[in-house]
C-alpha cells in the first residue's frame, strides 16, 4: 500500500524483517493504543489544523536538496501518520515500511519547519510519534536499534563496558601528564562543582576530546569529576528509536549518576541530541518538570571560562571559519549568542552561514538518522545538498574550518564535505580551544 | 545503620594537620575519611607515576603506578585499586593479594566482606574476600553482595553478539549469575539483581521483549508483564518481593506480581523497606511535584525533586533531600520541608532511636551540620557525613579547614 509518490524505498534487515512480523490487526491495535493512550489534543491539533500550505517546504533541507515536494514536512506527514490517523491505524505491512523509512531518515526531527508554520505545527512532535508507533511494530532500522540495545544493555550507545570505560579516563589522564604533570581526571568526587558528562563515542575512538575537555577544565581550575560507574553517557539514541521506557531509564542512570556524587551541576561535552534528552524529554518522561540537577552544555561553560579570565587564548585558530549552529542548542536551546562570544574569542575571522543561528540547516545527521547507518548514508548525503551549498558559500567567502560544537554535526558535515569534495575542516570548540590556549600548567611553558 | 557503638564519644574538638605527607608529596588527592572519624586517607603522588596513600599523615612504603577509588567501608577499612605492571589489585588497609588482574572497579562491602568486580583476559565476574569467580563471562554489570556478604551476583552475557545482530540480542542474552553460577532464564535485558537478607534468593528486573518488563526471582519471571519496572526489594516479613511496575502510564507498586499499590502515580522509586514490612519510597503524586510516601499515602509536603531517602532505625520517620523550583536544596522529612535553603544538601543520617535526623549542608561555599533543622555554629571548608552516639545524645562532625582536619563529638543540645 505504497502511495504512488513513495518510490524511493531503501533496504534495512531492521525494518524488513520487522513488516514480515507484522498484521493488519496488529498495526491497528498498536497505533490506536499509541494515538489514544499515549497523544492527546496537541497530535489532534496539529493534524487537524495543518491546512497544507507548503510553507514548511523551504524550511526543510530534504526539500531543497530535492527540491521535490514529498520532501516536504506536510508531504512527509501525509505520507506517515497523517494517514494512520485518519485511517485508524487500518494499513497494510508495507505502508508501515514507508513510514518508518521517512520517519527515521527522511526527517532529523531538526524543528527549522516549525518556524515557518503559520500554524506552529510542530512536525518533529508528529514524527516523533510515528517512530514511537514504529518502534512499538518492531519496525526500526537495524542501525539505531543495535546502538538502543547497546544503551539498554550498557547505558551507554557504543557497547563500551564497565571497565573500558574508567580505563580510558586513566589512559587519557596518563597521556595527558606528558603535558601537564599534575593533571588529573578525578573519579567519583563527592560534592565538587561539576560532573562532566559526554557520549558514548568519546571513550570508543575520541577520546583525545576527553583529554582536551580535561586540559581546559584543568588549566581553569575547574573543581570537577567524571563518574567511574554506567551513567556517564548522556546520549539517548532510544529517544530517537521511539523507545521512551529506555529513554526514561539512561537519563535516570545519567542524572542519578550526578545526584549521588552531591555536584552542583552537570556540564555536557559537545553534544547537540544528548541536550535535549537532558533538557527536554528524557527528564519528563520521568516526571521531573525541570531537570533534577542543573545541566550547562559546553558552550555555555566555556563562555563562563572566557568571561571570567579563566581561560585565555595564546593565539587565535588562523584563518576565517564558519559556525555550524547545531540544531539543539541553537533553535533548540537559544545558545546563539554564546556560541557567537566563543567563536570570536577563539577564531581569528568568522564568516556566518546563510542562513544561520535558528534558521541554520541541520547536518542531517542528527535526530538519529546518522545512527541509522550505511543503508542510509546516500539519504544524509542527497539529502543535504542544501548544507553542501552552504559550506560552498562560506567555503568562496574564504572560510577553511567549519566550527561544530556537536557530534552529530561533525559526523554529518565529514560526510558532506568528502561527498560534495569541498576542502574545510570540521572543529570541535575544544579543538580549537585546547590547541591555542595559553598554558600555563604545561611543561613547554 | 551504621554501627557507632565502640567509637570514641568523648565530647571535645580533635584537630589534625597531618602534614608530613604534603611535604613529601608532589600532590595530594581529596580527603577520605573513615566512618568513626579516626583515619583519614589520600591518594599522595609521590614522584611521577608513582603513589602512595596517605594515612593519618603517614606515607605508605608501598607505592605503585596507580591507586583510584579510595574508600572507607563501614567497618573502617580502607579500600582502593591499585595498579602496578599493567595489573591491578585489590588494597585493602593497605594489603595487597598476590593475584593480579587486568582491571578491577566497583568495591563493596557486606556484613565484613569486601569485594569488587573483575575483568580478567576479558571476561568479566567478581572477587569476593579475595577470591575470583571459578566462572567468568564475556560482559558483566550490576554487581552486588547479599546484606550477609556470603553471596555475590552480577548480569552477565551468556551468548556472544555480531556487529548491530539485534535478532539474537532480542532472543536474549543475559542472566543473572550468582557466585558465577548463572541462574535461570535468559533475557534480553537484566538489570540490578538484589538479594534478600540471608542470600537465598535474588531478584532482578527483566525485559523479556522490547516491550515487556517483569522481575525475575532466581532467574524466573513473573508472569505479569510491566511498561517498564524498577529494581525490586524483598519484604522482610514476608518474603514478597516488590517492585515499582508502569502500567497505562502511571506508576505503581507490584508485590510478587500482583499490584499493590494502583498505578496512580507519575513517578515512583528509591522505596526500601522497615522490618515492619512498611514501605517508604519516592513518588511523585502528579507531574513535577515529588514527594515521601508511606504504604501509598503521599506525604503532603511536595518539592521538584526529592533524592537521597533515608528512612529511621524504628522505621517511622524517613526523610530526604529536595530540591525546589528555585533550584535551592533543603530537607524534607515525614513531619514536612526544614525551613533552611541551601546549595546542596547530603543523605540524612538518623539517630539509632529514630528522634534525631542530622544532614550535612552547602551554602555558599562552606559546609556545616545541621540536626533537626537547627545549625552547628561554625562552618567548614568540607564536612563528611554525620553520626550519632548510640545513645543519640552526641553527633560526630567531621570536616576540613584549609589544611587542619577536624573531629567535634558535639551534644544534640549545640546545635540552635
Amino acid at each position: 500500500m505504497y502511495n504512488e509518490i513513495f518510490d524511493r524505498k531503501i533496504e534495512d534487515v531492521g525494518l524488513q524483517t520487522g513488516i514480515d512480523r507484522l498484521t493488519p490487526e496488529k498495526i491497528e491495535k498498536t497505533v490506536k493504543q499509541v494515538l489514544e493512550g499515549e497523544t492527546g489534543a496537541k497530535l489532534k491539533v496539529y493534524h487537524d489544523t495543518c491546512v497544507r500550505c507548503g510553507m514548511c517546504a523551504k524550511a526543510c533541507h530534504f526539500y531543497q536538496s530535492h527540491l521535490e515536494p514529498s520532501y516536504s514536512p506536510v508531504a512527509k506527514i501525509h505520507q506517515s501518520i497523517g494517514v494512520l490517523i485518519e485511517k485508524d491505524g487500518k494499513v497494510g505491512p508495507d505502508f508501515i515500511y514507508q513510514c518508518a523509512q521517512i520517519a527515521y531518515t527522511e526527517c532529523n526531527l531538526c524543528r527549522r519547519c516549525v518556524h515557518y508554520c503559520p500554524l506552529g505545527i510542530d512536525t518533529a512532535y508528529m514524527m516523533s510519534t510515528m517512530r514511537r508507533i514504529c518502534h512499538k511494530l518492531g519496525v526500526t532500522p537495524q542501525y539505531i536499534q543495535d546502538t538502543a540495545h547497546s544503551h539498554s544493555a550498557t547505558m551507554n550507545q557504543m557497547w563500551v563496558k564497565d571497565d573500558e570505560w574508567v580505563d580510558s579516563l586513566l589512559w587519557q589522564e596518563e597521556e595527558a601528564r606528558d603535558e601537564f604533570p599534575d593533571m588529573r581526571i578525578p573519579l567519583d568526587v563527592d560534592g565538587v562543582d561539576f560532573l562532566y558528562s559526554v557520549i558514548g563515542p568519546e571513550p570508543k575512538f575520541r577520546t583525545h576530546l576527553i583529554y582536551q575537555a580535561a586540559a581546559i577544565f584543568h588549566e581553569a581550575g575547574a573543581n570537577w569529576t567524571m563518574p567511574s560507574e554506567p551513567g556517564w553517557d548522556n546520549s539517548d539514541m532510544a529517544m530517537f528509536s521511539g523507545d521512551f521506557e529506555m529513554m526514561g531509564r539512561l537519563k535516570r542512570a545519567h542524572f542519578e549518576c550526578a545526584q549521588k556524587l552531591h555536584v552542583k551541576r552537570i556540564v555536557m561535552g559537545e553534544c547537540g541530541h544528548a541536550f535535549r534528552s537532558i533538557y527536554d524529554q528524557g527528564n519528563r518522561w520521568l516526571g521531573w518538570k525541570d531537570y533534577p540537577v542543573e545541566v550547562v552544555h559546553s558552550v555555555e561553560f566555556f563562555t563562563e571560562l572566557f568571561k571570567a579570565g579563566k581561560i585565555k587564548m595564546k593565539a587565535k585558530h588562523p584563518g576565517i571559519a564558519t559556525i555550524q549552529d547545531p540544531c539543539n542548542i541553537i533553535r533548540g536551546r537559544g545558545l546563539y549568542d554564546h556560541l557567537r562570544f566563543l567563536a570570536h574569542e577563539v577564531c581569528e575571522e568568522i564568516v556566518e552561514m546563510a542562513p544561520n543561528g535558528e534558521h541554520n540547516y541541520c547536518c542531517a545527521a542528527g535526530g538519529g538518522i546518522i545512527n541509522c547507518g550505511p543503508p542510509f548514508k546516500n539519504v544524509r548525503m542527497s539529502g543535504n545538498k542544501a548544507k553542501a551549498d552552504q559550506l560552498k558559500a562560506a567555503y568562496d567567502k574564504g572560510a577553511r574550518t567549519i566550527l561544530a560544537p556537536c557530534h552529530n554535526c561533525h559526523g554529518g558535515l565529514e560526510d558532506i564535505i568528502h561527498h560534495y569534495g569541498i576542502d574545510m575542516e570540521i572543529k570541535f570548540l575544544g579543538d580549537i580551544i585546547y590547541a591555542n590556549m595559553v598554558k600555563t600548567k604545561a611543561v613547554e611553558e | 545503620m551504621q554501627n557507632t557503638n565502640g567509637w570514641n564519644w568523648e565530647p571535645g574538638r580533635k584537630v589534625e594537620t597531618y602534614a608530613d605527607c604534603a611535604q613529601n608529596s608532589e600532590w595530594l588527592e581529596e580527603w577520605c575519611v573513615s566512618p568513626d572519624g579516626e583515619t583519614v586517607a589520600r591518594v599522595a603522588c609521590t614522584a611521577p607515576a608513582e603513589f602512595a596513600l596517605c594515612v593519618n599523615g603517614k606515607l605508605s612504603e608501598n607505592v605503585y603506578e596507580k591507586i583510584i577509588c579510595p574508600k572507607f567501608t563501614p567497618d573502617g577499612k580502607l579500600v582502593a585499586f591499585v595498579s602496578q605492571d599493567m595489573e591491578w589489585f585489590l588494597s585493602v588497609d593497605n594489603e595487597v593479594g598476590e593475584e593480579g588482574y587486568g582491571f578491577l572497579w566497583d568495591s563493596m562491602w557486606a556484613d565484613g566482606t569486601v569485594a569488587a568486580a573483575v575483568q580478567q583476559d576479558m571476561q568479566y565476574g567478581m572477587i569476593v574476600g579475595g577470591k575470583i569467580w571459578d566462572n567468568l563471562f564475556e560482559n558483566g554489570n550490576n554487581f552486588t553482595l547479599s546484606p550477609d556478604g556470603k553471596k555475590s551476583a552480577a548480569v552477565v552475557q551468556v551468548k556472544s553478539l555480531g556487529q548491530a545482530d539485534i535478532y539474537t540480542f532480542q532472543e536474549g542474552v543475559f542472566q543473572v549469575a550468582v557466585d558465577g553460577e548463572a541462574l535461570g532464564d535468559v533475557f534480553m535485558n537484566v538489570w540490578t539483581p538484589s538479594f534478600n537478607a540471608d542470600g537465598s534468593k535474588v531478584a532482578a528486573q527483566v525485559r523479556e521483549t522490547l516491550y515487556d518488563y517483569s522481575i525475575a526471582v532466581n532467574g524466573k519471571a513473573w508472569d505479569a508483564k510491566f511498561q517498564t519496572v524498577w529494581e525490586p526489594r524483598f519484604n522482610p516479613k514476608t518474603g514478597g518481593v516488590v517492585a515499582p511496575v508502569r502500567q497505562g502510564g502511571k506508576w505503581g507498586m507490584a508485590e510478587d506480581g500482583k499490584i499493590i499499590w494502583a498505578p496512580k502515580y507519575a513517578q515512583l522509586w528509591h522505596h526500601q523497606f522497615t522490618a515492619e514490612g512498611d514501605i517508604w519510597a519516592i513518588c511523585a503524586p502528579e507531574f513535577g511535584k515529588f514527594a515521601l510516601v508511606k504504604n501509598d499515602k503521599p506525604f503532603s509536603q511536595t518539592a521538584a525533586v526529592v533524592y537521597d531517602l533515608a528512612v529511621s532505625p524504628d522505621g517511622k520517620r524517613a526523610a530526604a533531600m529536595a530540591r525546589g523550583e528555585d533550584r535551592m536544596f533543603s530537607v524534607l522529612t515525614d513531619t514536612g520541608a526544614w525551613n533552611g535553603k541551601y546549595d546542596m544538601v547530603w543523605q540524612p543520617v538518623f539517630s539509632a532511636d529514630s528522634s534525631h535526623t542530622a544532614v550535612r549542608v552547602d551554602r555558599n561555599g562552606r559546609q556545616t551540620v545541621i540536626v533537626d533543622g537547627k545549625a552547628y555554629g561554625e562552618d567548614f571548608d568540607q564536612c563528611f557525613d554525620p553520626a550519632f552516639s548510640p545513645d543519640s545524645s552526641k553527633v560526630l562532625i567531621k570536616a576540613l579547614n584549609g589544611d587542619e582536619y577536624i573531629r567535634i563529638v558535639a551534644d544534640v543540645s549545640e546545635f540552635k
